[in-house]
């Protein structure tokens, strides 16, 4: 933080406000013109939307000069080939040589999930919606433990080097027929953490290290291999929250059997 | 029992007492707030610091930086939360509410694809993923290889992501609307994603399939989330569970069909 703490803050609010602008001015538009409808308790709307910018500048820069860097730096020294130990035989890739970058990737992926800011308000809004029969906390460990399998999937697909579409399209049969076995309560909120994993804190440091492993690959290009760990992040988590809500109807149901079947029914 | 202030007072904190009984609650809250924000940052800092110190054994870099980082990670996370209850749920909630009680269901769509449109046009990610994708496409021979070409490929393949946001989330307001369950949609989707992925050029399928997770943003996640939850709750027969999620699901779904068509036309 050399050139100034105020400096870097006052630039990423003003980078907020400008990605924040459209929206700000839609709903302006819409609350004066089209709906003309006084908002209830103006004064602490306002405030709560200053909070979520200043709030949300202020994350983007501790995460730009603390973590990211980090991270990065992290994810290409874990994918040289020097640390990987791989040099030497040219041409073959073992892909058991990759188990440390497979295991990074499953504990940053889940670990940058539970940090993301979007999926706590879904999370958040689930627990209030359900009554509190959603937990806030298990819907975003289901979510982070989804996103850790999809991304050490992702890493031995680009080592691997089989193409993207086959394993998405597995993942989507696999969701299709978990989709006909599960509640119909928790299938729109499952499909919706698949679209939220992917924001803020997850992309960099996954993108990342993607394009570091294709980089350091032979024979993978950076710029067809490198992408698709995003993909691997958004669909693995509906697999988990569908599973989640399996697992914790039937933990209901071994407990208290008529309370859950009633519940279930529906 | 939090709140509770202690029994007796010397003679400087009774002179004293206003003042502190009126910043104890707010401190308590905020130190609250900070302690969750910091159980979901901790994962992150364990990893990072577990592979630094255990796997590639370096010490840390700029530790006082990284800590000030920290510190605005933690503050801006908190503070983003308490802006999500104070601004940006009720906003979403009311805007819902207004919309149903005005009745016209062209200003509610208009609204909704607008939303969808304004909140992903100008998103970074999006820009970032444009330009990668113009680079591929011109390496590949699809367009020719000069900037002017790139730059205006880039620029309507934003426009294609932000209509079919757009589109995606005057969908999932209709669907809300109507009721319709929210399976057949994404399995629908999920079956055009894969058709598609056989007739589109191979460089843009992974393109495409990471496109899908631009478009959900911080800020427009919880206000989708919270308009989806309060027209379910207000409309009658529409449970907010069953009804009111699934709109930011439907946003990430759609992009990576329109970024193949866009693919397959070019």
């Amino acid at each position: 933080m050399s050139e100034g703490f105020f400096d870097i803050l006052l630039t990423t609010l003003l980078r907020t406000v400008k990605d924040v602008a459209p929206i700000v001015l839609l709903l302006a538009f819409f609350q004066v013109v089209v709906l003309r409808r006084r908002l209830p308790q103006p004064r602490r709307m306002i405030v709560g939307f200053g909070f979520v910018l200043v709030g949300l500048a202020l994350f983007l820069i501790g995460l730009e000069e603390a973590l990211f860097p980090i991270g990065e730096t992290m994810a290409a020294q874990l994918t040289a080939p020097e640390m990987l130990g791989t040099l030497g035989e040219k041409g073959e890739i073992d892909w058991r040589n990759y188990l440390l970058v497979y295991a990074f990737g499953a504990a940053i992926g889940f670990a940058t999930t539970v940090a993301e800011p979007a999926l706590i308000a879904v999370a958040m809004k689930a627990e209030e919606v359900s009554g509190g029969a959603i937990k806030s906390w298990g819907l975003r460990i289901a979510v982070a433990l989804g996103v850790a399998i999809g991304v050490s999937l992702g890493c031995f697909r680009i080592v691997t080097g089989t193409p993207l579409p086959w394993y998405i399209i597995a993942a989507y049969v696999v969701v299709i027929v978990q989709t006909f076995r599960a509640s119909k309560t928790i299938i729109p909120l499952a499909y919706d953490s698949g679209g939220v994993t992917t924001s803020t804190v997850t992309v960099p440091v996954v993108a990342a290290l993607g394009l570091g492993l294709a980089a350091s690959i032979p024979g993978r290009s950076p710029l067809i291999d490198g992408f698709g760990l995003i993909a691997f992040a958004s669909v693995f988590p509906i697999m988990t929250v569908l599973a989640y809500s399996f697992v914790s109807s039937q933990i209901a149901r071994r407990r208290s059997p008529a309370i859950a079947r009633g519940g279930n029914s529906n | 029992m939090f709140f509770e202030s202690p029994p007796s007072y010397s003679l400087v904190e009774q002179v004293q007492r206003p003042l502190v009984k009126r910043l104890a609650r707010p401190l308590i809250w905020a130190l609250r707030r900070l302690l969750v924000s910091l159980r979901d940052l901790a994962p992150i800092i364990l990893v990072i610091g577990f592979f630094q110190i255990a796997v590639l054994q370096q010490p840390f870099p700029n530790l006082v930086g990284v800590t000030v980082g920290l510190l605005c990670v933690v503050g801006g996370l908190s503070l983003f939360m308490q802006g999500l209850e104070y601004g940006l749920f009720p906003l979403g909630e009311t805007l819902a509410q207004s919309f149903a009680s005005k009745g016209s269901l062209l200003a509610l769509l208009s609204f909704a694809f607008c939303l969808g449109f304004g909140a992903t046009v100008a998103e970074p990610a999006l820009i970032a993923i444009a330009e990668e994708a113009s680079k591929v496409a011109s390496e590949g021979g699809a367009i020719p290889d000069d900037a002017e070409a790139r730059s205006s490929y880039a620029f309507n393949l934003r426009m294609v992501v932000a209509g079919s946001v757009g589109i995606a989330v005057l969908i999932g307001v209709l669907r809300i609307l109507k009721g319709w369950p929210i399976h057949w949609l994404i399995i629908g989707g999920y079956l055009l994603v894969t058709l598609m992925t056989v007739f589109a050029p191979a460089e843009i399928v992974g393109v495409a399939y990471d496109s899908g997770g631009v478009t959900t943003s911080t800020i427009t996640v919880p206000l989708v989330t919270a308009l989806g939850v309060g027209l379910a709750t207000t409309i009658r027969g529409r449970n907010p569970l069953v009804d009111g999620f699934g709109i930011i699901a439907l946003a990430s779904l759609t992009p990576m069909i329109c970024v193949m068509a866009y693919g397959i036309v070019i």
